[in-house]
């Protein structure tokens, strides 16, 4: 029995290739709106107002505690059934991207309450409108506490858009299983499916160590 | 602290042994079992099988129990129904004249072949296709289900066929399955979706994710059984028939089950059982 054999990725580099590109768009297009809604949540759960505080805990706990699976699988099978057609790419990407939001909201939240309430008064008293104080006071500090925190969930997020694959969403795990059953070369395949998704994950994970450093400089 | 260690080394070498002989002594009765059914009924000679089977007073068949509408156990009352038992029962009641006269033997599609050669089972009834290759192992009957590809489309699609696939269709498939490659051939414009299993791809036709779901007829008909709201449409497009399968060179038999085809069949028996279990009658 053949093990290994390289030229799968010869012989299927334009399958390849089309499920990279959609894994990347669709991990972008998650990225931007869970970065958006993420941050919208987190501002309502430290907002003073108590319903809004109510909506974003519920949001943050009702989401991040079911299998991304379900998610998905709403927006998949159960948004048709109620007359709103999402084929497998757009229902793997806002999946996704909900999902996602609710870590990213929780780690903002953590960053914003890290920084001591202190500072804020402090610089309330020092005539700074609550807007001014939040943006030249607390926000650079919460900054540190926040950025390796977002920078996870989007590794995170890279390696969770293999969901796509479940639900037909032509990405780069889809056509992986199509390669796989087609050549009978299970190891190989998914090898160099690992490695694309390197591709996109050790940038990133760089990047978090680079931006942990700095902080931690800035820090002392 | 060392002794301890020795201790519980030397238990788990006593346990690990006692784990290996009764393995042993499990794979020894099973090869034990075997063997003797085996010597039950093997003679070489033509028409012997027929011979066994009257001595015996009890035909032995070799079915699918995990197989819908053929053969599948009902978890229950641990009886095996469908399709496949339904004529192997004919079958004995042709020979012995009674239809209880049989006894069910589990097969799957790799070891039925073997059981059947080392003369465990008489027949195979077990939705199996019959292929050049296979005929050069066992004789067929002739072909008792016409199974083929086809489509499941809802009943009010207007895709009558694989002529109406077109590149604004989608259609479902699983992931590397055959009827997957055959449908890129057959249709190359339609949009294929290749979903884990079959369960998932009608989940996924159901919540309007796709026009139709390909695969074999039999799987199909199981489903338009379970949701009436689909049906099949187009007949089959590739042609994989179900044939029962006996050694080879019992000639005798395979003309008593030939015969016993074309009788049920005169008399409606054969459309009957059709109709009874895949929902629809036969072409």
């Amino acid at each position: 029995m053949v093990i290994w054999d390289s030229s799968v990725l010869f012989d299927h580099w334009d399958r390849y290739m089309q499920g990279f590109g959609q894994t990347v768009l669709a991990s972008l297009l998650a990225l931007i709106g869970s970065l958006i809604i993420g941050t919208i949540i987190a501002i309502l759960r430290i907002s003073p107002y108590r319903w809004l505080n109510v909506f974003g805990a519920a949001y943050v706990e009702f989401l991040r505690n079911i299998p991304l699976l379900v998610v998905v699988f709403f927006f998949f099978l159960g948004l048709p059934s109620l007359g709103i057609p999402l084929d497998g790419f757009s229902s793997g990407t806002i999946g996704l991207m909900v999902y996602t939001s609710s870590f990213i909201a929780e780690a903002i939240r953590a960053g914003i309450q890290a920084v001591p309430k202190g500072q804020t008064e402090a610089a309330r008293s020092s005539g700074l409108s609550y807007v001014q104080s939040m943006w030249h006071v607390v926000l650079p500090q919460a900054v540190k506490v926040v950025l390796p925190a977002v920078g996870n969930q989007m590794i995170n997020l890279v390696k969770n858009s293999a969901i796509l694959g479940v639900v037909a969403g032509l990405d780069l795990m889809y056509y992986a299983d199509l390669i796989s059953s087609d050549t009978f070369l299970p190891i190989p395949v998914y090898t160099f499916v690992a490695l694309f998704y390197l591709v996109l994950t050790v940038p990133l994970s760089m990047a978090v160590h680079y931006m942990e450093r700095r902080f931690a400089r800035s820090n002392a | 602290m060392k002794n301890g260690f020795t201790r519980t080394f030397k238990q788990s070498v006593a346990m690990l042994s006692l784990i290996f002989i009764l393995v042993l002594a499990a794979c020894g009765n099973n090869a034990t079992g075997g063997n003797a059914s085996e010597g039950g009924s093997s003679s070489e000679a033509g028409g012997a099988t027929l011979a066994a089977i009257k001595e015996r007073d009890k035909l032995i068949a070799g079915v699918k129990y995990d197989t819908k509408l053929f053969g599948l156990q009902d978890p229950a009352t641990g009886n095996v129904e469908g399709f496949d038992i339904d004529i192997a029962k004919a079958l004995a009641k042709k020979i012995l004249g009674d239809e209880t006269k049989i006894e069910l033997r589990e097969v799957t599609s790799k070891t039925r072949i073997p059981l059947l050669q080392s003369g465990e089972i008489d027949i195979i009834i077990a939705t199996m296709t019959i292929t050049d290759e296979r005929k050069q192992q066992v004789d067929f009957s002739d072909v008792y289900f016409e199974a083929g590809q086809s489509l499941l489309v809802k009943v009010d699609s207007p895709i009558t066929g694989l002529e109406s696939l077109n590149k604004d269709t989608k259609v479902l498939a699983v992931k590397g399955s055959t009827s997957a490659q055959n449908i890129r051939e057959k249709a190359p414009d339609a949009q294929v979706l290749e979903f884990e299993n079959y369960q998932d791809a009608f989940t996924a036709l159901r919540a309007g994710q796709g026009d139709a779901l390909t695969t074999d007829n039999a799987i199909l008909l199981g489903m338009q059984q379970q949701d009436p709201n689909y049906h099949l449409v187009g007949g089959n497009f590739t042609d994989e028939p179900y044939g029962m399968a006996i050694k080879k060179g019992e000639t005798e038999f395979v003309n008593v089950v030939n015969e016993l085809l074309s009788e049920m069949k005169e008399s409606g028996e054969y459309d009957r059982l059709y109709e009874q279990w895949m929902g629809v009658k036969p072409e």
